[in-house]
């Protein structure tokens, strides 16, 4: 085939490339041989109803859960061996935010990997640290206990973990789930940034009618993948039907796909 | 009295002085190595491997007995309680793994079982014609007072050695305890490391054995890490602070125990650290009794005080007590309850301050959201007074539209 060499390429390149990727609970696959190439440099989103195994196929490709077959690449080698390249933001919900830490303590966190036992935190994790913070305007928050933030507090300082990190690829799993209108405008402002400076983002995101202002690729999953590529090719009418069946009506469906007919009606 | 005195200044003997260090130091393991399992959400795992220690240990006491004459032989007692600890700890992660049973419910079931078999075995010790066998009771309890200073030696090494394992594995403890799933992504082993800590927490209740019993090593592992919660924040400081009030209870309780023959060491430790942790509950300045008391107590004054001037401003009928009370006292009213001059000033200010209030609240909704008790505080203690003016001219703007 003659494409074979151009997709070897494309996976060297791509930050994580899955192939194959099936993952089951109890029998019963929840993402079902997904093929997905993130392309270098863009921000994309996988989108798709509740249950369509958004969330498990990032954590199957993190390694955090189990996966059943498929192979996950970073720049064209095992996810093991490029950990240092992937940062994550897991759900808000997923920790206990009663945890003894302050602000400035969780984000440096992220940095764990820069300091050896015998070192007790130096003056340059706390910069770097408090750099983050800055980028997710938190600055102010640093000494405060993790439990007195609002949830959209608590998604930036999970950013900011992320940031310290100043990975190539950073994966968000839905950012902006119950986060005020302020925090989600500071967040996307903060990826798209992150975007122009060449590196790469991949957020499960839940929001169809911000999808044309936030990403420039997506795929589209729903067990299996249904589409995937740049929005404007695979964000379309029947891509969307065939990933939520039923569940958007055509009006929805008319204003998501052609932006220009909703903002004629605003 | 002289004796607690010469024995909490180490001038009671050497033996007491070995054996209060041991102790001191097994109880700043058990401080740390607690903290880790607290924050984990694990804290009832030390109760089943402390009780799922007695059949190893009973049976170590048979196999030495039959062999020498004499059962008590420390090392070879540790080995047997931590191997019968480490098969509890494999039945507990089974059950909770492979059925649907939670943790708790897996530990209860292992933890009772064990301890039953471990109970059976002792009756069989009792019938059987082997010396020591007085001494097996003090691994139920504690008890240092007849302990050897090179039993001590072999508990403090132990306590050095987890002390020095925690130290350099606190990091990575602190990072699953926290978010398991993010430092699965960093490339950390998350099973090999709760299994470690495990581990950790075996070799304390383990150690911990011969000074205060294996019913009461859990607490050692819980009370000092829940009352150091009292008094920080920060992660790090929670750990060396557990560590300290477990290293304190530990001193106080054997010193206590040294007083007289026969007091058992266990109890007292544990009530050593119950005290301390009494002291912390009550007393912290964060999360203390008293202290939240006091600020529910300043806050409701200070909603009264509020509510009061409004009413002033407004002219309508105050009828609360409090109110009344806290007006007159402040000037603002005479006893009457007729508005003195100074109040009416007072609550015109107190009007106005309101009214920047609600704009602030209108204007920045989301930053309103995050002041605490924003509009009860003096609206110059928060904000810059470049807000306020900026606030005061748009307040101005609009009373003249209104107008």
């Amino acid at each position: 085939m003659p494409d074979d060499a151009r997709l070897d390429k494309a996976i060297l390149a791509s930050p994580l490339a899955i192939h194959g990727l099936t993952v089951s609970y109890d029998h019963r696959p929840v993402v079902h041989s997904v093929d997905f190439v993130t392309p270098p440099g863009s921000m994309s989103a996988i989108i798709g109803p509740n249950g369509a195994g958004k969330s498990s196929l990032l954590k199957a490709a993190l390694g955090i859960t189990r996966r059943l077959t498929g192979d996950v690449r970073v720049f064209g080698r095992p996810y093991a061996q490029m950990t240092r390249h992937v940062a994550y933001v897991p759900q808000r919900n997923s920790v206990d935010w009663d945890f003894p830490a302050r602000v400035i303590d969780v984000v440096v966190m992220g940095l764990f990997r820069d300091l050896r036992w015998w070192q007790f935190g130096g003056r340059g994790q706390r910069r770097r640290a408090m750099q983050a913070l800055t980028r997710v305007g938190m600055e102010a928050f640093a000494e405060r206990q993790i439990g007195q933030l609002s949830g959209g507090q608590q998604q930036r300082v999970f950013l900011a973990r992320a940031l310290v990190q100043e990975a190539d690829l950073t994966i968000l799993d839905e950012p902006f789930a119950g986060v005020d209108a302020a925090t989600e405008t500071a967040i996307v402002e903060v990826l798209k940034s992150l975007r122009d400076e060449g590196r790469t983002l991949l957020c499960v995101h839940h929001d169809l009618a911000t999808v044309r202002d936030y990403f420039d690729h997506v795929l589209l999953l729903n067990v299996r993948r249904i589409a995937a590529g740049p929005v404007d090719q695979a964000f379309t009418e029947a891509n969307l039907q065939a990933t939520y069946g039923g569940r958007l009506s055509s009006v929805q469906l008319a204003r998501l796909v052609e932006p220009a007919l909703a903002a004629r009606e605003h | 009295m002289e004796t607690w005195w010469r024995a909490l200044t180490f001038t009671l003997g050497y033996n007491t002085s070995v054996v209060t260090l041991g102790a001191m130091l097994l109880a700043a393991g058990a401080g740390m190595v607690g903290t880790f399992v607290l924050l984990r959400k694990r804290a009832l795992v030390s109760d089943a491997i402390s009780h799922a220690t007695l059949p190893g240990l009973a049976l170590a006491f048979i196999l030495v007995g039959l062999t020498t004459g004499d059962g008590r032989y420390l090392p070879a007692l540790l080995l047997g309680a931590a191997a019968s600890a480490a098969i509890g700890l494999w039945a507990v992660q089974s059950i909770s793994d492979h059925t649907r049973l939670g943790e708790d419910a897996a530990i209860g079931a292992v933890l009772s079982t064990f301890f039953a078999v471990g109970v059976v075995l002792i009756t069989v010790i009792q019938s059987m014609a082997v010396v020591g066998q007085s001494g097996l009771t003090g691994y139920l309890v504690g008890a240092t007072a007849g302990m050897l200073a090179s039993e001590a030696k072999l508990i403090a090494a132990c306590a050095l050695g987890l002390l020095a394992a925690v130290l350099v594995l606190r990091r990575q403890l602190l990072l699953v305890c926290f978010d398991a799933d993010f430092a699965r992504t960093q490339g950390l082993d998350t099973g090999r490391l709760d299994l470690v800590l495990l581990l950790l927490l075996m070799a304390v209740v383990v150690i911990g054995l011969k000074v205060t019993g294996l019913i009461l090593i859990v607490a050692l592992t819980i009370i000092p890490p829940v009352a150091a919660r009292f008094w920080t924040d920060q992660p790090m400081r929670m750990v060396a602070l557990a560590a300290l009030l477990g290293a304190l209870s530990g001193y106080l309780g054997v010193t206590l125990s040294s007083v007289r023959e026969g007091l058992p060491t266990g109890p007292l430790i544990v009530l050593s650290a119950f005290g301390l942790f009494m002291v912390s509950f009550l007393f912290s300045p964060r999360r203390g009794v008293l202290a939240s008391l006091l600020a529910y107590r300043r806050l409701r004054r200070r909603v009264h005080l509020r509510q009061g001037l409004l009413a002033l401003a407004r002219e309508e009928p105050i009828f609360d007590d409090l109110t009344l009370t806290l007006l007159c006292r402040r000037g603002h009213i005479r006893r009457d309850g007729v508005a003195t001059s100074a109040g009416l000033a007072a609550a015109r200010d107190a009007d106005h301050e309101e009214r920047l209030w609600a704009l602030y609240r209108e204007r920045y909704p989301d930053d309103a959201l995050h002041r605490e008790h924003a509009g009860l505080v003096p609206i110059h203690e928060v904000l810059s007074p470049d807000a306020i003016m900026a606030l005061e001219t748009q307040l101005l703007g609009r009373r003249e539209v209104v107008r």
